[in-house]
């Protein structure tokens, strides 16, 4: 293994009762770089990222983050948050969580919510008002402001962030998984429902997240053109096993991906494309 | 031209007529059905003791007709309104008003709240009513931090009540101990008792938290009546001392508060001294809210409410969040409480019924959950409301019933349905553009 | 041995009664995912009714027993069927797509109104009711102890038991029970499948409360008396029950009933009698934090 990789999924395997929703399944996500996992509809994808980020316990296999300095931590057996605290592992989610009565400005307060917890003196030094919590909450706050600033919504801070439009939805579920500062981004479907300006709006942030901040990004994604264009390694799964992985411009021409995503079979597929021009 | 629409509209109308006399007639039916045993038949126990009946047609027709009646009201004005989820706009003089006394409400509340005493000096019914509806105030607002906050439904509340009141009680009478200094160990035991509790079953979903919160305060209640040696069961506990001004008894005799200021004595004095007590409670508890509303953990409470597993994603450990959330609430009313049987000088396991939780409960959902004007006016409305109707004890709670079921209908959100954030970016122009803004639905 | 025996009957019989109020709780739940909080007092009221009834009935000059029964049964089941489906139509329908808490509270409101309800409309004290149903059987006796099982006794496990066996008919042959297995599944599609959905959970309702009104009458004629605060107290065994069981098995509501009952019966008879509803509380809290999903019930994965 000569890749720096941050994600080890080994042999992981998921079974809600006589369902095997993940079949064995095995990949890895390289660091500072974006991998995609596709494939068609119910192939197990949502369930890979759960198990990943801890909201449901793998029936077997095992899943290691690797941080920058080499320290690896297991993440199979973890709790969801403190997947997301300590190993350091945000995500996003298919039907958009955000906290809708909440102004978009407080969603990415929520975010910053543990260190301002330590910074607070859990809670007490914040209720007599110490500098070092007030200086704490604004450097909070301005963390917060960078991110709206970058994702086009400064102008909309203050608005409820379940009367934003859902394409600012989108992007402000992402900028609130990045106030927690991760190593790895978990995105499920971030471009689902929106047009094409705003995929490419998404392709941009994304690119800018993995080359401004180092930010290695796991991404669950139908829309191809998204894919094609930002990824640098794909897998793809299909009925709960992976089928094809690689670079790209690979996995697009290899033809048991075909075969998945047309439903048809992979000696039907290589006819089509050897009879293409 | 004109004719022809007339007549369209003049048909439209009538199988609007039609309909609504055949909705009346099936409700009035029902009514019929329903009642006629209940209402129709009256049974007693008889002077033999055995049950004995006699029949009530006449009151059983009047409300047949009232439920026809009523339904025809009903139906016509839905008509008028719109289903029940619509919501008119306000015109803009009317919403700038509005706003203004939004923001003029509160201090003017507070300053008139100060003067009670002085101006209903002779008034001693004004000055315990004030003093009941201080109490639920602040009950109100400790319990709007578990259910308003961070949206945890708990219908044992009482419990916490109960443990504050007992704690002064057993403390004051068995060690001796003043009401000043047993007031914050009132609040320690309940929060802690709200750990204890809490930490068990916060994990469970919605409803079956509800139940198993209901199931704690009705155990608490029954231990309560059970364990007479230490709690004297039904009879309670009496001769509970009451709070002396930091030291000096508020009393007639020498040392007494009166003889060193020189005035008359008058009981009216604890009274008045009583009020400004729960008055400052009160208000401890609102100004602890408000500050923790804007630190991390009061924004998590918030965050919990609106989307739990989005919290977790974040990384918050939303057990320990749910916990200081019944801790703080279970906190206040300890503190509520101890002032409760300080001022009643005795009390027993009847002040402690689901009854009381399930009031509590309806002052914060009334008030909007999360709304801190919103439930100081809802305590206002319906304690103020029940006294008005003290000596129809029965009838009191079937519209306080009937009360709730309408208010989820209509007005889910409670009287004060808009949620203030707690942080802005841009400050001035942020805040009157929220204000004229219903929050979300 | 034979005290044994004796509470053993007399817990099966309490939790028949118990089983027959906690199926409506269990239906309702499985099917709109809602704690009817109200349901314990629909129970009180089907009491009263059949109160009322017997007393019209005896009053009129009827005095075949058979005849009596059916015909109380009959009619307290059908007017507290009506209860429990204007319950449902006035305080929980309009509720359905409300936040999460509503229907609940409502509950509360409609458990509030139903209880001063009947406190106006038959005066705050208990009635008393001569037993209809006398007689019984000396099973066994040993040590001067006689054990009896009495012909009450024998009539609500028959009914019980009969009930349970239509009931199970119903939802597992009859077209009404399909859509309600239905809908429990899954509601939108049952409605695009042409379920009345509206009408199932209705009915559903107007189920669970003719079985509480059956399990009111029962508890008329074991227990001899009716009283406002009966509902509550019962209502919150039964919804026990109902988890203890599995909540939305409908077999699992009944044998968490007739846990309950023999729970309690042994309780008050071995241990303290004053802390025999403590008991049953307990049981509810420890079912919730230890086994949610009950003994018979399928377990929930979170969808997230």
């Amino acid at each position: 293994m000569n890749a720096d990789n941050i994600l080890n999924v080994d042999h992981l395997t998921m079974r809600f009762g006589g369902v095997v929703a993940v079949n064995d399944l095995s990949f890895d996500a390289e660091r500072r770089k974006i991998t995609a996992l596709i494939g068609p509809n119910g192939a197990g994808k949502t369930t890979v990222f759960n198990c990943i980020t801890g909201f449901y316990r793998p029936t077997s296999g095992a899943i290691r983050l690797t941080h920058e300095g080499g320290r690896s931590i297991q993440l199979e057996r973890l709790n969801d948050f403190r997947i997301a605290r300590q190993a350091k592992v945000a995500r996003t989610f298919q039907n958009i969580r955000l906290f809708p009565g909440m102004t978009a400005l407080e969603n990415l307060m929520v975010a910053q919510h543990n260190a301002l917890m330590l910074a607070s003196g859990l809670t007490i030094l914040g209720l007599i008002g110490v500098p070092s919590w007030r200086a704490a909450e604004k450097h909070a706050i301005d963390q917060a402001k960078r991110w709206l600033d970058r994702i086009g919504l400064l102008e909309r801070a203050d608005d409820a962030a379940g009367n934003l439009p859902y394409g600012d939805q989108r992007r402000l579920e992402i900028a609130r998984a990045m106030c927690t500062e991760p190593a790895l981004l978990c995105l499920d479907e971030p471009a689902a429902g929106l047009n094409a300006r705003e995929s490419a709006a998404l392709s941009e942030l994304l690119l800018s997240i993995r080359d401004d901040l180092g930010t290695s990004i796991l991404l669950i994604e139908h829309d191809m053109s998204v894919v094609m264009e930002i990824s640098d390694h794909i897998a793809v799964m299909d009925y709960g096993v992976k089928i094809a992985e690689g670079p790209p411009q690979a996995v697009r021409d290899d033809p048991k991906v075909i075969a998945a995503y047309l439903g048809a079979d992979e000696q039907e597929a290589i006819a089509v494309m050897e009879s293409s021009p | 031209m004109t004719s022809s629409t007339s007549e369209l509209t003049h048909v439209s109308r009538l199988p609007g007529v039609a309909f609504i006399l055949k909705k009346a007639l099936i409700s009035a039916l029902v009514a019929l059905v329903l009642f006629s045993l209940m209402v129709g038949i009256r049974t007693e126990a008889g002077p033999t003791g055995q049950l004995i009946y006699w029949t009530r047609f006449d009151d059983l027709a009047i409300l047949v007709l009232i439920v026809f009646v009523g339904s025809i009201v009903i139906e016509l004005f839905r008509q008028w309104w719109g289903p029940a989820g619509t919501t008119r706009s306000v015109p803009q003089p009317l919403q700038t008003a509005l706003d203004f006394a939004g923001r003029a409400i509160p201090p003017l509340l507070l300053i008139f709240t100060f003067l009670v005493p002085v101006i209903f000096y002779n008034q001693r019914y004004i000055l315990d009513l004030g003093i009941l509806v201080l109490t639920y105030v602040m009950l109100g607002w400790g319990l709007n931090v578990v259910v308003g906050l961070a949206g945890l439904l708990d219908l044992g509340y009482v419990a916490f009540y109960a443990v504050g009141a007992y704690s002064y009680a057993l403390l004051s009478t068995n060690l001796g101990l003043s009401f000043w200094t047993c007031l914050p160990l009132a609040g320690i035991l309940a929060a802690l008792w709200g750990v204890m509790l809490g930490f068990p079953v916060l994990r469970l979903r919605g409803d079956y938290l509800a139940i198993v919160t209901l199931a704690f305060g009705e155990i608490i209640r029954l231990v309560i009546i059970n364990w007479q040696s230490l709690t004297g069961g039904p009879n309670g506990i009496s001769a509970i001392p009451r709070p002396s001004f930091f030291g000096i008894p508020l009393t007639a005799g020498e040392d007494g508060l009166a003889a060193r200021l020189g005035i008359e004595f008058s009981p009216t004095h604890r009274i008045v001294f009583l009020f400004y007590v729960i008055l400052a409670l009160a208000l401890l508890t609102n100004w602890v809210t408000i500050r923790l509303r804007r630190l991390p953990i009061g924004r998590a409470w918030e965050a919990l409410r609106e989307d739990e597993v989005a919290c977790r994603a974040l990384g918050i450990n939303t057990t320990t969040t749910k916990l200081t959330a019944f801790a703080t609430g279970a906190m206040f009313g300890g503190f509520a409480g101890a002032f409760f049987a300080t001022r009643q000088g005795f009390i027993s396991p009847e002040s402690f019924t689901f009854q009381e939780s399930a009031l509590v409960l309806a002052i914060v959902v009334l008030g909007g959950m999360g709304s801190q004007l919103g439930v100081a006016l809802a305590a206002l409305t319906l304690i103020g409301g029940f006294e008005l109707f003290r000596g129809f004890d029965q009838y009191r709670m079937l519209v306080f019933g009937m009360a709730m079921v309408l208010l989820m209908i209509w007005r889910p959100r409670g009287l004060v349905g808009y949620r203030a954030p707690t942080v802005f970016l841009k400050r001035s122009e942020a805040i009157s553009s929220e204000l004229a803004r219903e929050g979300r639905g | 041995m034979d005290y044994f025996a004796q509470q053993l009957i007399n817990g099966i019989v309490l939790g028949s009664i118990y089983g027959l109020i906690a199926i409506g709780y269990t239906m309702v739940y499985g099917i709109v995912g809602m704690i009817n909080f109200a349901h314990g007092d629909i129970f009180m009221i089907g009491g009263f009714i059949a109160l009322i009834s017997f007393l019209i009935l005896v009053s009129i000059g009827l005095t075949a027993v058979p005849v009596i029964l059916l015909i109380v049964l009959l009619v307290s089941m059908a007017i507290t069927a009506l209860y429990g489906w204007t319950v449902e139509r006035i305080a929980y329908r309009p509720l359905r797509h409300s936040f999460r808490l509503a229907p609940m509270l409502s509950a509360i409101g409609m458990s509030f109104v139903l209880i001063n309800y009947s406190q106006i409309a038959q005066g705050a004290r208990v009635k008393p009711v001569p037993p209809i149903i006398t007689g019984g059987y000396s099973l066994f006796e040993s040590d001067g102890f006689v054990v009896r099982l009495s012909n009450v006794q024998i009539l609500v496990v028959i009914a019980t038991v009969v009930l349970l066996a239509l009931f199970t008919w119903l939802v597992s042959r009859t077209r009404l029970g399909r859509d309600m297995r239905a809908c429990e599944q899954d509601q939108t599609m049952a409605a695009l499948l042409g379920v009345d959905v509206d009408r199932t959970i209705s009915m559903t309702f107007v189920i669970g409360a003719a079985l509480a009104a059956v399990a009111g009458m029962m508890y008329l004629l074991y227990y001899g008396l009716v009283d406002f605060f009966m509902g509550f107290v019962a209502g919150i065994k039964a919804f026990t029950a109902a988890v203890l069981g599995g909540i939305g098995s409908l077999p699992g509501a009944m044998l968490g009933g007739l846990l309950i009952g023999l729970i309690e019966t042994f309780w008050s008879a071995y241990f303290s009698v004053e802390y025999k509803d403590v008991a049953a509380f307990s049981i509810l809290i420890v079912v919730l934090i230890f086994l949610p999903t009950g003994l018979l019930g399928r377990p929930e994965v979170e969808k997230v």
